[in-house]
């Protein structure tokens, strides 16, 4: 009796061991020639109109790094999946890629849906997620680190402007009917008042609808003087044609645009936007030798010779040297090192100098306004000096000395009293 | 209230220009051609390539693009549909794969994208068709803008409207095709070739498609997936029309653009959408062969 119970011990340990084992050696095997990261946008269905370009900017980084010798010695090699357009197959993939894959940095989204699908498998399993598009703020992860504009860097600056240089005092404010564009129009809603102007309308149309005809309508008998646009996607395409088609001039009432980039401009044909005005931080036309290389590179690592570049696209490609730059600081793939390292983190992009902001993981960015010219380039006519602190708490009274979200978390009573 | 009254006629006649096509494929031959809405987006990317390789301009593009849909949908007809006459489900099923197979191809550039070979025109991204000055002009009536573009697209519906009409009412061909719609079996006893006609007119159906796609390239966006929700409006139209019913398709799509256009100049645009929904449930509800009908297969 008591030896069958011994062998059947030992037969356990054994089999243990041999299930162990192979793990073991795998494990050590791949630590040492590479390092993986997931890399997951949509490649397929309708976003992959925008995704595809975010997420060949990110593996042009990586090969760029692998080139001049990859993070701490070891080549960086990228698991892309395919999030399909679709939040659950992004939530799926995000699984796949955390949980079984093991990765404890992932590069991906473009929409807050798709991020919003994916924010509890990262949280759940610590891992960092890499976010690299504007999107509308109201959001402390410890798990995502946001390189594109929030709210305050693209209306802050855009707002103020608009009343002051053009003389505008009527918006009329449109958009998708989201929470993107619904958050976006509460930022402006404060700022305008702040500025002493007002808004006529506050209209939204379903993402992807493309029938324009009564809403420009509408827009033409408002008595506005300014149109503030937070539309998105394809529509933004068939918005500026109605726009023209019904004899509107953006030099009379022109629209000012959020979301309106160098890929939507290209879709449209640059004559439908001449004179309209767009706010971001980045812009192709940027006027520097390290941006024009930049395009230059872009261009050739995806063979087409009239690529754009974009917002977007651009925080994909810096944020994975900010990724390389935390890793090779603190010497570990493990989540809670990248974590902290990353923190203050710094570099010159192509749109200028960023830094993530301790405390919320938001990046600093440099604001820049642009009006859209007849090549489809957007011509840069005001910018900040420099970078300015990211407040993804700024419609609730974030300011950059009463910081909502911190190194601690999210502060709900600030939030609740606002 | 001219210009509501335009918008109105404007978005009927862009309902009517999708369900066209539709009204002789669903209605009159009993398929559910769910790759129509994919027609329309060939239709589109043929301004785009013609414009590109070709240099061909937009009005140009208009007989190619009949031509490459019209042989597209010969051949779906040859090697899909034409198997499956009388199997309703079956032909929503086979025509749906087709669809995504369209827009796959288009999307991944007939699969050389895996080769990293990219052709000018393809592949995921939003295409740009470059539209004639003189169409995104706005002319001024009596106190309004007319939009061009938009007077252009009920030009051309209307045209097409009318020609399928004469095709349908004042040709051989017509006479025939209406035999195989009421009885296709009756019509073959009386010899008709009804397998020929059955072809001819799905390519016809699909052609009218193609057309659509070159008005739609000019003010909406060109991408693969353009074509599904237009399919959508399609068949709103022909069902609250009456299946098989010309007329119907014509009066179901005034109707429809109207009230959308009204409600979304009264409240908004998702309301009005809305709104042209229940209307069509309660068409169907209240008649539920459509506005008109007639007995058909």
């Amino acid at each position: 009796m008591s030896l069958d119970r011994r062998s059947l011990l030992k037969a356990g340990t054994l089999g243990a061991g041999m299930l162990a084992t192979p793990y073991f050696f795998h494990r050590t095997a791949r630590a040492d020639d590479t390092i993986k990261v997931g890399v997951l946008f949509s490649l397929t269905g309708g976003l992959s109109i925008i995704e595809k370009s975010l997420a060949d900017a990110t593996l042009m980084a990586i090969a760029e790094i692998n080139a001049s010798g990859g993070v701490m010695g070891k080549q960086v090699q990228a698991v892309v999946e395919d999030g399909a357009s679709d939040p659950k197959t992004y939530n799926e993939k995000a699984s796949k890629l955390v949980v079984s894959d093991k990765m404890t940095t992932v590069f991906g989204s473009y929409t807050s849906a798709s991020r919003k699908a994916v924010l509890p498998v990262f949280e759940k399993r610590n891992s960092m997620y890499f976010y690299p598009t504007y999107y509308e703020g109201y959001e402390c992860s410890k798990n995502v680190v946001y390189t594109g504009a929030v709210p305050n860097q693209q209306l802050s600056n855009f707002i103020p402007w608009i009343i002051k240089n053009l003389g505008k005092k009527k918006f009329f404010i449109v958009g998708s009917n989201y929470i993107y564009p619904r958050e976006m129009a509460k930022v402006c809603k404060i700022l305008m008042k702040q500025h002493g102007a007002e808004y006529v309308a506050d209209e939204y149309l379903e993402l992807g609808h493309s029938e324009w005809g009564s809403m420009v309508n509408k827009i033409k008998d408002s008595g506005c003087d300014a149109v503030l646009s937070n539309v998105v996607g394809d529509s933004v395409v068939a918005f500026y044609r109605e726009y023209k088609n019904q004899g509107l001039t953006h030099d009379k009432l022109p629209i000012c645009a959020t979301v309106t980039s160098e890929i939507e401009i290209a879709a449209m044909g640059p004559e439908y936007a001449v004179g309209s005005f767009t706010s971001f931080p980045y812009f192709m036309a940027i006027d520097t030798d390290r941006n024009k290389a930049f395009v230059e590179r872009y261009r050739k690592y995806v063979k087409d010779p009239k690529a754009v570049t974009h917002h977007a696209l651009e925080s994909s490609y810096f944020q994975v040297f900010l990724w390389k730059q935390a890793v090779e600081k603190v010497k570990s793939m493990e989540t809670n090192a990248i974590r902290e390292g990353i923190k203050g983190q710094q570099m010159d992009a192509p749109n200028g100098h960023v830094t993530i902001d301790p405390d919320n993981l938001h990046t600093y960015l440099t604001p820049r306004i642009a009006q859209w010219q007849s090549d489809g380039q957007g011509k840069i006519v005001d910018a900040y000096k420099e970078p300015i602190v990211p407040l993804p708490y700024v419609a609730y009274g974030e300011t950059p000395t009463n910081l909502f979200c911190t190194a601690k978390g999210l502060d709900v009573k600030k939030l609740r009293k606002s | 209230m001219l210009d509501i009254v335009f918008i109105g006629l404007s978005l009927g006649s862009i309902l009517l220009l999708v369900a066209l096509g539709l009204a002789i494929t669903y209605g009159a031959m009993g398929v559910i051609n769910m790759a129509h809405g994919e027609m329309v987006m060939i239709g589109a990317y043929t301004v785009v390539m013609a414009g590109i390789w070709l240099h061909l301009g937009f009005i140009a593009s208009l007989p190619l693009a009949f031509l490459v849909t019209a042989l597209l949908g010969y051949l779906i007809e040859r090697l899909v549909v034409r198997r499956l006459y009388g199997r309703l489900l079956d032909t929503l099923l086979a025509t749906w794969g087709v669809a995504i197979l369209l827009q796959q191809a288009v999307r991944l550039e007939f699969g050389l994208s895996f080769l990293r070979i990219h052709i000018a025109g393809l592949g995921p991204g939003l295409q740009r068709v470059t539209v004639p000055g003189w169409m995104t002009r706005a002319i001024p009536v009596g106190g309004d803008e007319i939009n061009t573009y938009r007077l252009v697209i009920i030009v051309v519906t209307a045209a097409l409207a009318l020609l399928t009409w004469l095709l349908m009412y004042r040709t051989d061909f017509g006479i025939q095709l209406r035999a195989v719609m009421r009885n296709p079996r009756m019509a073959a006893a009386c010899g008709i070739d009804v397998e020929r006609i059955n072809a001819l007119a799905f390519a016809y159906g699909s052609g009218l498609a193609g057309v659509a796609g070159v008005m739609m390239s000019g003010f909406k966006t060109v991408f693969p997936d353009m074509g599904t929700p237009m399919v959508v409006d399609g068949f709103l139209v022909v069902v609250a029309g009456g299946v098989g019913s010309l007329i119907g398709s014509v009066l179901s799509a005034g109707i429809l653009g109207q009230v959308d256009g009204f409600v979304a100049q009264a409240t908004n645009d998702i309301l009005a959408r809305a709104v042209v929904f229940a209307l069509v449930i309660l068409i169907i509800v209240v008649k539920p062969t459509g506005l008109f009908s007639f007995k058909g297969r």
